[in-house]
Order: structure tokens, then C-alpha cells, then sequence
């Protein structure tokens, strides 16, 4: 058994859609109104994962740059267009272009710094390193700044009044929305902080299970683990502080008004 | 200092001419939504007219830097916004924005002392009634040392005796120093008081009737 995985059968993959029955029985014992989604959720899990699986392959054993540049760009759209339907309030059209720019940026920078400074493979284009990392990367980056961006806008509607006082004695759209603007960028990267504090004790992450289930050495699933979560935490920074620095810019003209 | 021609904001204000003289206490009333908070934020340049042209010293409003004539011509909100943190934090948050030299605490007691707010510096601004949070944000602007000050209802809080306590105290500072001074009221008797210059929004705005809007 040692250093070997075991195989999942069919039989014992099915059986642990047992854990959805059980769930569903209990929404419905509650009378919670979910069973829908929870169907719809597992199916949409099981259909994705068995089709990314099978993508997976193929470009594992076919690598080529023009294929991982591709799925890089589906992955940023993806990324992109979650932060907006996550997003409760109406964005205007300047604020999602923001959105979009500093969720690319950000997770593109920390993308090129931790492959190719960090892990160093080669050839740059390696499919097995690059789109688990990137997923990583463009994933956390996309929940922090969906926080952020809640965070702005709601912070934007609620205070409407005090920025406008700010201005009015004479502050610059920067120095009136400051305070904002720190809090969205805090409520963004905490979870993130949050989760490294945690971490080895309360949790063991997804990334360094699935290693040392395949049979790699904790020491050196650790040293991935390590190096992961350093750069998730430098992606969701870059993206956030880009957000924030020109998200709250969109809510003030280039006469220094209230939109 | 201010002369306003042809404006026409939104389908709230419409007049041809409007002038607002320096150093004097000008004093607006209209019914409600008759557009006197829009009109004060044409002249610092929170809004921008439609059509026409506000100048300021001669100057059109538009060609100058907005945060810096800000900066000169103060306006307070009728709804007071009060900042996280103490009275002293409020006091001095204008000054802040606005890059200008804190002054020690006996000026600032003293601000807080024309507007009649006997608290000291370090009380929770928030835990302050909203009589004195309205006194707390005219000390504010009081402090800025501006050249004009446009104030949207500035006593509407406080009782009548308070009030006029309030008002004479500040507009005798303001006067001393040569400022002027745009003040909105629905108070007839402030107006009767205080004005150098009554002007009637209902008098001069053209907008059609049956048209009103809070603003």
C-alpha cells in the first residue's frame, strides 16, 4: 500500500453521492427550499469536473503554448464574469472595465513571478504546472476582489453623504474616499490572511491532500503548499490594490462631482 | 463674487441672472424642493449647469480646480455629516482635507465656543444630539477660514433661541472678516435678522410650474 493510491471504482465513486442524499433529505425534513440547487450543483460538479478531467489529458499529453495561453485567457474571462454576477449591486460599465483590468493584471504578474522565479519548469508553456497554478492564483484573486468590489460600492451607496461633505470642505475624490477605500482593500485580502493562520492545524488545503494522496512526500507537498498560498495571497494583493486604487476613481467625474 | 447667467440645471432651476455680492450675508428661502440646495452647489461646484455660466471673482467656475474653489467657498450640508471619531477629529477633518495647518486646541475651542457646543475635545462625536452635530459642522467650516461660506439650513435643528444665539454668533465672525456668506433658511425671522440680501428662489426661477423637486 505504501506510496501507492488506491484506485476509485465506479461503484465507490457513486457511493459517495451518498453524502447528497443525506443532505437533501435533511433540506427537506427542515422545509428549506434548496433541493433544486443542491441537484443542480452536484450535477454541474460532476459534468464539469468529468470534462475538465478530460481536457486535462488531452493537454497533458498534447503541450502546447498556443493551448495553455488559451486556457489561461478562458480562465481570466471566467474569473471576470463571476466577479460581476457575484457582485449584488448594478456596476457601471467603467467600474466592471476596472474589474476586469485588475483582476488580469494582478493575477498575470503573480502568475509570471511565482512560475517562472519560484518553480522555474520548463518549457514556460508546461501545461501540468501552469493551469492547476493559475487556477489557484486566478481563483483566489477573483474572491478577493469580489469582496472588494462589494465592499466599494456598498461603502459608495452608504456614505454617499459623508464623501460628499468630504468634498465640500475641500478634499480631493483620493482623501475623501481613503477610508473606503482601506476597508475595501482589508475586507478583501482578510479571508486570505485568515486562511494562512489556519492552516496545517485547522485545515489541511485542497492542493496538499490531493498531493500526498497521489503518493508525494508531505515535506514536499508542504513546500508547494507553502509557496502556493504565498502566491495566492500576492495575487489577491495585486488585484485588490489595482481594483482599489482605480475602482472608487469611477465614482467621481473629472470635475471631482459625484457621479 | 458670484454671478450666475442664463442657468438652467435639470428641470429644477432656470433663471437669467443672479449676482451675490462679497462680504454680504445673502439669505435664500423658497419652499422646499424649490432647488436652494442646487443652486449652493452650482457655486461650488458640486454640480455643473446644464447651460449658462457661474463665475467666481470673474472667473468661470468651470475653468478652475474644483478641490482648491472648494477649498475657498465651504458649504455645509443641511443634514450634518459627522466623522468617525471625537469632536476634535471633526473639528479639524476640513482642514485636514483641505491641506491647512492644524491650529493648537485653544482655537479650536474656541470655534466650538461661537457655535454656543460646550463639550470637550475628546467626546464621541457620534454619541452628540443632532442640535449639536449641526453646531459641530458649522465650528468646522468656521474653522476653514474660507472666503465664502454657503450653508444649507444651518440651524434647522436647533429651537428658535439657540438658533439665533447660533447664527448671530457666527455671522458676526464672518462679518468681522469681511467673509460672504450664502445662507439657505425657512426661518422668516432669521432672514428678517440677518440678510443683507434676501433673495427669493421663487421670484427669480422660472422652472415650469407644478415641477418640484427635493434638491
Amino acid at each position: 500500500m505504501k506510496d501507492k493510491i488506491i484506485d476509485i471504482t465506479l461503484w465507490q465513486l457513486l457511493s459517495a453521492y451518498l453524502f447528497i442524499v443525506i443532505l437533501t433529505v435533511i433540506v427537506r425534513w427542515r422545509g428549506i427550499a434548496r433541493e433544486k440547487e443542491i441537484v443542480i450543483g452536484t450535477l454541474r460538479m460532476t459534468i464539469q469536473l468529468v470534462l475538465a478531467g478530460y481536457v486535462l489529458t488531452y493537454l497533458f499529453k498534447h503541450p502546447h503554448p498556443v493551448l495553455t495561453v488559451l486556457i489561461l485567457a478562458l480562465m481570466e474571462a471566467f474569473a471576470v464574469y463571476n466577479v460581476f454576477k457575484r457582485i449584488k449591486h448594478e456596476l457601471s460599465a467603467e467600474l466592471r472595465k476596472v474589474v476586469a483590468v485588475s483582476m488580469i493584471a494582478g493575477t498575470l504578474i503573480s502568475l509570471l513571478l511565482f512560475n517562472y522565479v519560484v518553480i522555474q519548469f520548463t518549457p514556460w508553456y508546461e501545461p501540468r504546472y501552469v493551469i492547476p497554478i493559475a487556477g489557484m492564483i486566478i481563483g483566489n484573486a477573483m474572491t478577493g476582489v469580489s469582496l472588494g468590489v462589494n465592499h466599494l460600492v456598498e461603502g459608495m451607496e452608504k456614505q454617499k453623504d459623508l464623501i460628499e461633505a468630504a468634498l465640500m470642505l475641500g478634499a480631493s475624490p483620493k482623501a475623501a474616499s481613503k477610508e473606503l477605500v482601506d476597508r475595501a482593500f482589508d475586507s478583501a485580502i482578510l479571508p486570505t490572511i485568515n486562511s494562512m493562520v489556519g492552516m496545517g492545524i485547522v485545515f489541511l488545503p485542497g492542493m496538499m491532500t490531493g498531493q500526498i494522496l497521489s503518493g508525494i512526500s508531505p515535506v514536499t507537498a508542504i513546500e508547494y503548499q507553502i509557496a502556493i498560498m504565498l502566491g495566492i495571497a500576492g495575487s489577491v494583493a495585486f488585484s485588490v490594490i489595482i481594483f482599489a486604487q482605480y475602482g472608487y476613481r469611477t465614482f467621481f467625474n473629472e470635475r471631482a462631482q459625484l457621479k | 463674487m458670484f454671478e450666475l447667467t442664463k442657468i438652467v440645471y435639470k428641470d429644477i432651476l432656470r433663471f437669467d441672472e443672479l449676482t451675490i455680492e462679497k462680504g454680504k450675508v445673502s439669505i435664500l428661502t423658497g419652499e422646499s424642493g424649490s432647488g436652494k440646495t442646487t443652486l449652493l452647489k452650482l457655486l461650488n461646484h458640486m454640480i455643473t449647469p446644464d447651460e449658462g455660466t457661474v463665475l467666481y471673482n470673474g472667473e468661470d467656475v468651470k475653468a478652475l480646480n474644483p478641490v482648491l474653489h472648494r477649498r475657498n467657498v465651504v458649504m455645509l450640508q443641511q443634514m450634518p455629516a459627522i466623522f468617525p471619531g471625537t469632536v476634535k477629529d471633526n473639528l479639524i477633518a476640513g482642514l485636514a482635507f483641505s491641506e491647512k495647518t492644524v491650529p493648537a486646541d485653544a482655537e479650536l475651542e474656541e470655534a466650538l465656543h461661537t457655535v454656543y457646543l460646550k463639550k470637550p475635545l475628546e467626546t464621541k462625536a457620534g454619541g452628540l444630539s443632532g442640535g449639536e452635530k449641526q453646531r459641530l459642522a458649522l465650528a468646522r467650516v468656521l474653522l476653514m477660514d474660507a472666503e465664502a461660506y454657503l450653508l444649507d439650513e444651518p440651524s434647522s435643528a436647533l429651537d428658535d433661541e439657540t438658533a439665533d444665539e447660533v447664527i448671530s454668533s457666527f455671522l458676526n465672525k464672518a462679518k468681522k472678516k469681511h467673509k460672504t456668506v450664502v445662507m439657505v433658511t425657512h426661518s422668516k425671522r432669521i432672514a428678517a435678522h440677518y440678510a443683507d440680501v434676501n433673495i427669493l428662489l421663487k421670484e427669480i426661477n422660472q422652472k415650469k410650474r407644478g415641477q418640484s423637486h427635493e434638491g
